[in-house]
């Protein structure tokens, strides 16, 4: 890392740059829904390293992960909404998401975190479903969320007099919102993606991967497991509040019906599809599972007329039977995901034989 | 107090552990001397590892405690354990099997260094240093037990003989004060214990008090300042080699065995 980078290398990095900045344009042609879905894949790999760090790093299973992505958007919502006519700034904002998650991350963690596998799994998932109807009917007696209407009119993420809504003139191109945001989700994505890495190769994440190895051993070495669990938790958590915000800003409208459990178990599936613990593949997890839905559903319709000339299934089923089948299909053939790390591939590989034998 | 009289590091006031009806440790008082080589001995399930795990947190007793560096030790906490100097290798390997041997010893480094999530993040000046100092660390135990050629390899690669040096050296890490070894030299042939025997050697002589359990009856007398023997979960006998060999209620229980 130290050394200076090969040719080669720099002439990769150029080819990535200028592809992602590029991206948006090449979106745009085909609408600006393109250039939204963009938007979405790229909150989605934020999100999905954020859960990477507790299911990939830590190995603990979340299932209400989506609960602290809801924290930080309603967090948002109230604070930057004429619900309450509270219009702050965004750097007083996203802290106050990111710690809340946070804070919500260490509530769900301190009492849970003694469970193991499945029955964490159940009580995260208990824990996003409690704060989903929560927002549902913090309504009365006073009325915080405005329960399932949701929050509406949020103000777009701005710095100063910039603002990410609407279209503005950059050096004669027109660059729409969505576009904007692009660009701001590429950094924040950037920004947890060298989070990630350097987490990884870091003290906090051999703790991390020592516990998912063998727990006891790593007591026996000092490791406080509770507090090191805590921490991936509320590290995800505080990730996971980020994104909310700054989803509530994009879209303009939050409700609790964004944040069900479905959204969870896609986060989820990201994750390991692509290749659980391993950065690149949670990225390839999340980008994959975030735009292939859309490619059918702006597929399967026209295809079918240009095809039979009338629609045989409906486009919303079918897209939802292809989506579980790839997925059981990658499960089949790549129990360790997409794109696994070099040594979980070798760990399932083996146990693959040890079955044969 | 004068210099040449050996001063305690490690008190056991009457540990007592039950499973159901199965008395695993009866009462158990020992003490061990800074600086020696310590035996624990014992037929099969005679309580020697569940001493091993009261001592170091991973069971609470159900009577009595440890004193350990003049300050008691507190029941139901492994990583205080480890904190306070007391370190140690599992009669059934536990190394972390898909990391490598040198990060497997970098872990050891945990209780030793400080970095949190912030300098991991931000990766500055201080948390690259304490890294460095860590890998360099790491690398020396690892020639210290003499494996330091399988620095890159998974620890669940690595043979038996250089398992059990990979978890001495993890065990090495954190710098123990007492470092209690379960049964070092199961498994190992005539050469690898003659190694494994001058390699525990070595470590006293840095200066680390050794609780050793070990079958080898050999290895034991040989190596060992002390030995104390268990018997259904009590202590039959502490005293020098050349006593305990000689008691005639230990060669009953288990040498004559
Ligand atoms: N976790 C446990 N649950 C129930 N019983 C246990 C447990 N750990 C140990 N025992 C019982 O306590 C007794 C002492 O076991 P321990 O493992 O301490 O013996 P040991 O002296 O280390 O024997 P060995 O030489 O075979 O390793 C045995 O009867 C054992 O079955
Ligand atoms: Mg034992």
């Amino acid at each position: 890392m130290n050394k200076w980078l090969s040719p080669r290398s720099a002439f990769g990095i150029t080819l990535i740059v200028v592809a992602l900045l590029g991206l948006p344009f090449v979106a745009a042609m085909g609408g600006q829904a393109w250039v939204r879905i963009l938007d979405f894949a790229i909150l989605y790999v934020f999100l999905a390293l954020g859960l990477n760090i507790v299911v990939g790093f830590a190995g603990l299973l979340d299932l209400g992960y989506i609960a602290f992505y809801a924290v930080g958007a309603y967090a948002w919502a109230l604070l930057a909404s004429p619900h309450f006519g509270l219009h702050l700034p965004i750097w007083v904002i996203l802290p106050i998401g990111a710690g809340l998650a946070c804070i919500a991350g260490v509530l769900l963690g301190s009492p849970t975190l003694k469970l193991r596998g499945d029955y964490l799994a159940i009580v995260t998932l208990g824990f996003g479903e409690i704060v989903r109807i929560f927002m549902n009917n913090l309504n009365a007696p006073v009325n915080i969320t405005n329960g399932p209407q949701g929050i509406t009119l949020i103000d777009p993420v701005a710095f100063g007099g910039f603002k990410f809504s609407g279209t503005t003139q950059v050096f004669g191109y027109a660059l729409t919102g969505p576009m904007k945001y692009y660009y701001l989700l590429v950094a924040l994505a950037i920004l947890v993606i060298i989070i990630n890495l350097r987490l990884q190769h870091s003290r906090i994440g051999r703790a991390w991967q020592a516990i998912r190895e063998d727990e006891i051993a790593a007591k026996a070495v000092g490791i406080n497991t509770r507090n090191i669990k805590l921490l991936a938790f509320a590290m995800g958590a505080s990730f996971g509040g980020i994104a909310g915000g700054v989803f509530a800003a994009m879209q303009g409208f939050v409700s609790p019906e964004s944040f069900s459990l479905m959204e969870s178990i896609m986060i989820l599936a990201m994750v390991v599809l692509g290749g659980m613990g391993h950065i690149p593949g949670v990225i390839l997890g999340a980008v994959l599972l975030s735009i292939l839905p859309e490619a059918l559903r702006y597929g399967v319709g026209p295809a079918q007329m240009a095809l039979f000339g009338k629609q045989l299934v409906d486009p919303e089923s079918l897209r939802m039977l292809v989506f579980g089948l790839a997925l059981v299909l990658v499960m089949r053939f790549k129990p360790a995901g997409l794109w696994p790390s070099p040594e979980r591939k070798r760990e399932l590989g083996e146990k693959r034989m040890e079955v044969a034998k | 107090m004068s210099a040449n009289v050996p001063t305690t590091l490690l008190e056991a006031k009457a540990v007592a552990k039950h499973f159901g009806g199965v008395k695993a440790l009866r009462d158990v008082s020992l003490t061990i001397r800074r600086g020696e080589i310590y035996g624990l001995i014992g037929p099969n399930g005679a309580g020697k590892t569940t001493f091993f795990n009261c001592m170091t947190g991973l069971y609470v007793p159900d009577g009595g405690g440890f004193v350990f560096d003049g300050v008691p030790l507190v029941a139901d906490a492994p990583h205080q354990a480890a904190e306070r100097g007391i370190a140690r290798t599992f009669q059934n390997i536990r190394l972390f099997g898909n990391m490598t041997a040198l990060e497997n010893v970098m872990v050891g480094r945990h209780v030793r260094t400080r970095a949190g999530v912030l300098g991991a993040m931000l990766n500055n000046a201080a948390t690259r240093a304490e890294e460095a100092a860590i890998r360099q660390r790491a690398m020396d135990l690892l020639h210290y037990v003499r494996i330091e050629d399988r620095a890159d390899d998974l620890a669940k690669n690595l043979s038996y003989g250089d398992q059990r040096r990979l978890e001495i050296a993890r065990a090495l890490a954190s710098e123990p004060k007492l470092l209690c070894l379960d049964e070092p030299a199961a498994g190992m042939n005539a050469t690898e214990t003659a190694e494994l025997r001058e390699l525990i050697e070595g470590i006293r002589r840095d200066g680390t008090t050794i609780l050793l359990i070990e079958h080898d009856v050999k290895l034991v007398m040989g190596l060992c300042d002390r030995v104390a023997v268990l018997d259904y979960g009590a202590l039959v006998i502490e005293d020098v080699p050349a006593v305990v060999q000689k008691d005639q209620r230990v060669i009953e229980a288990y040498l004559g065995a």
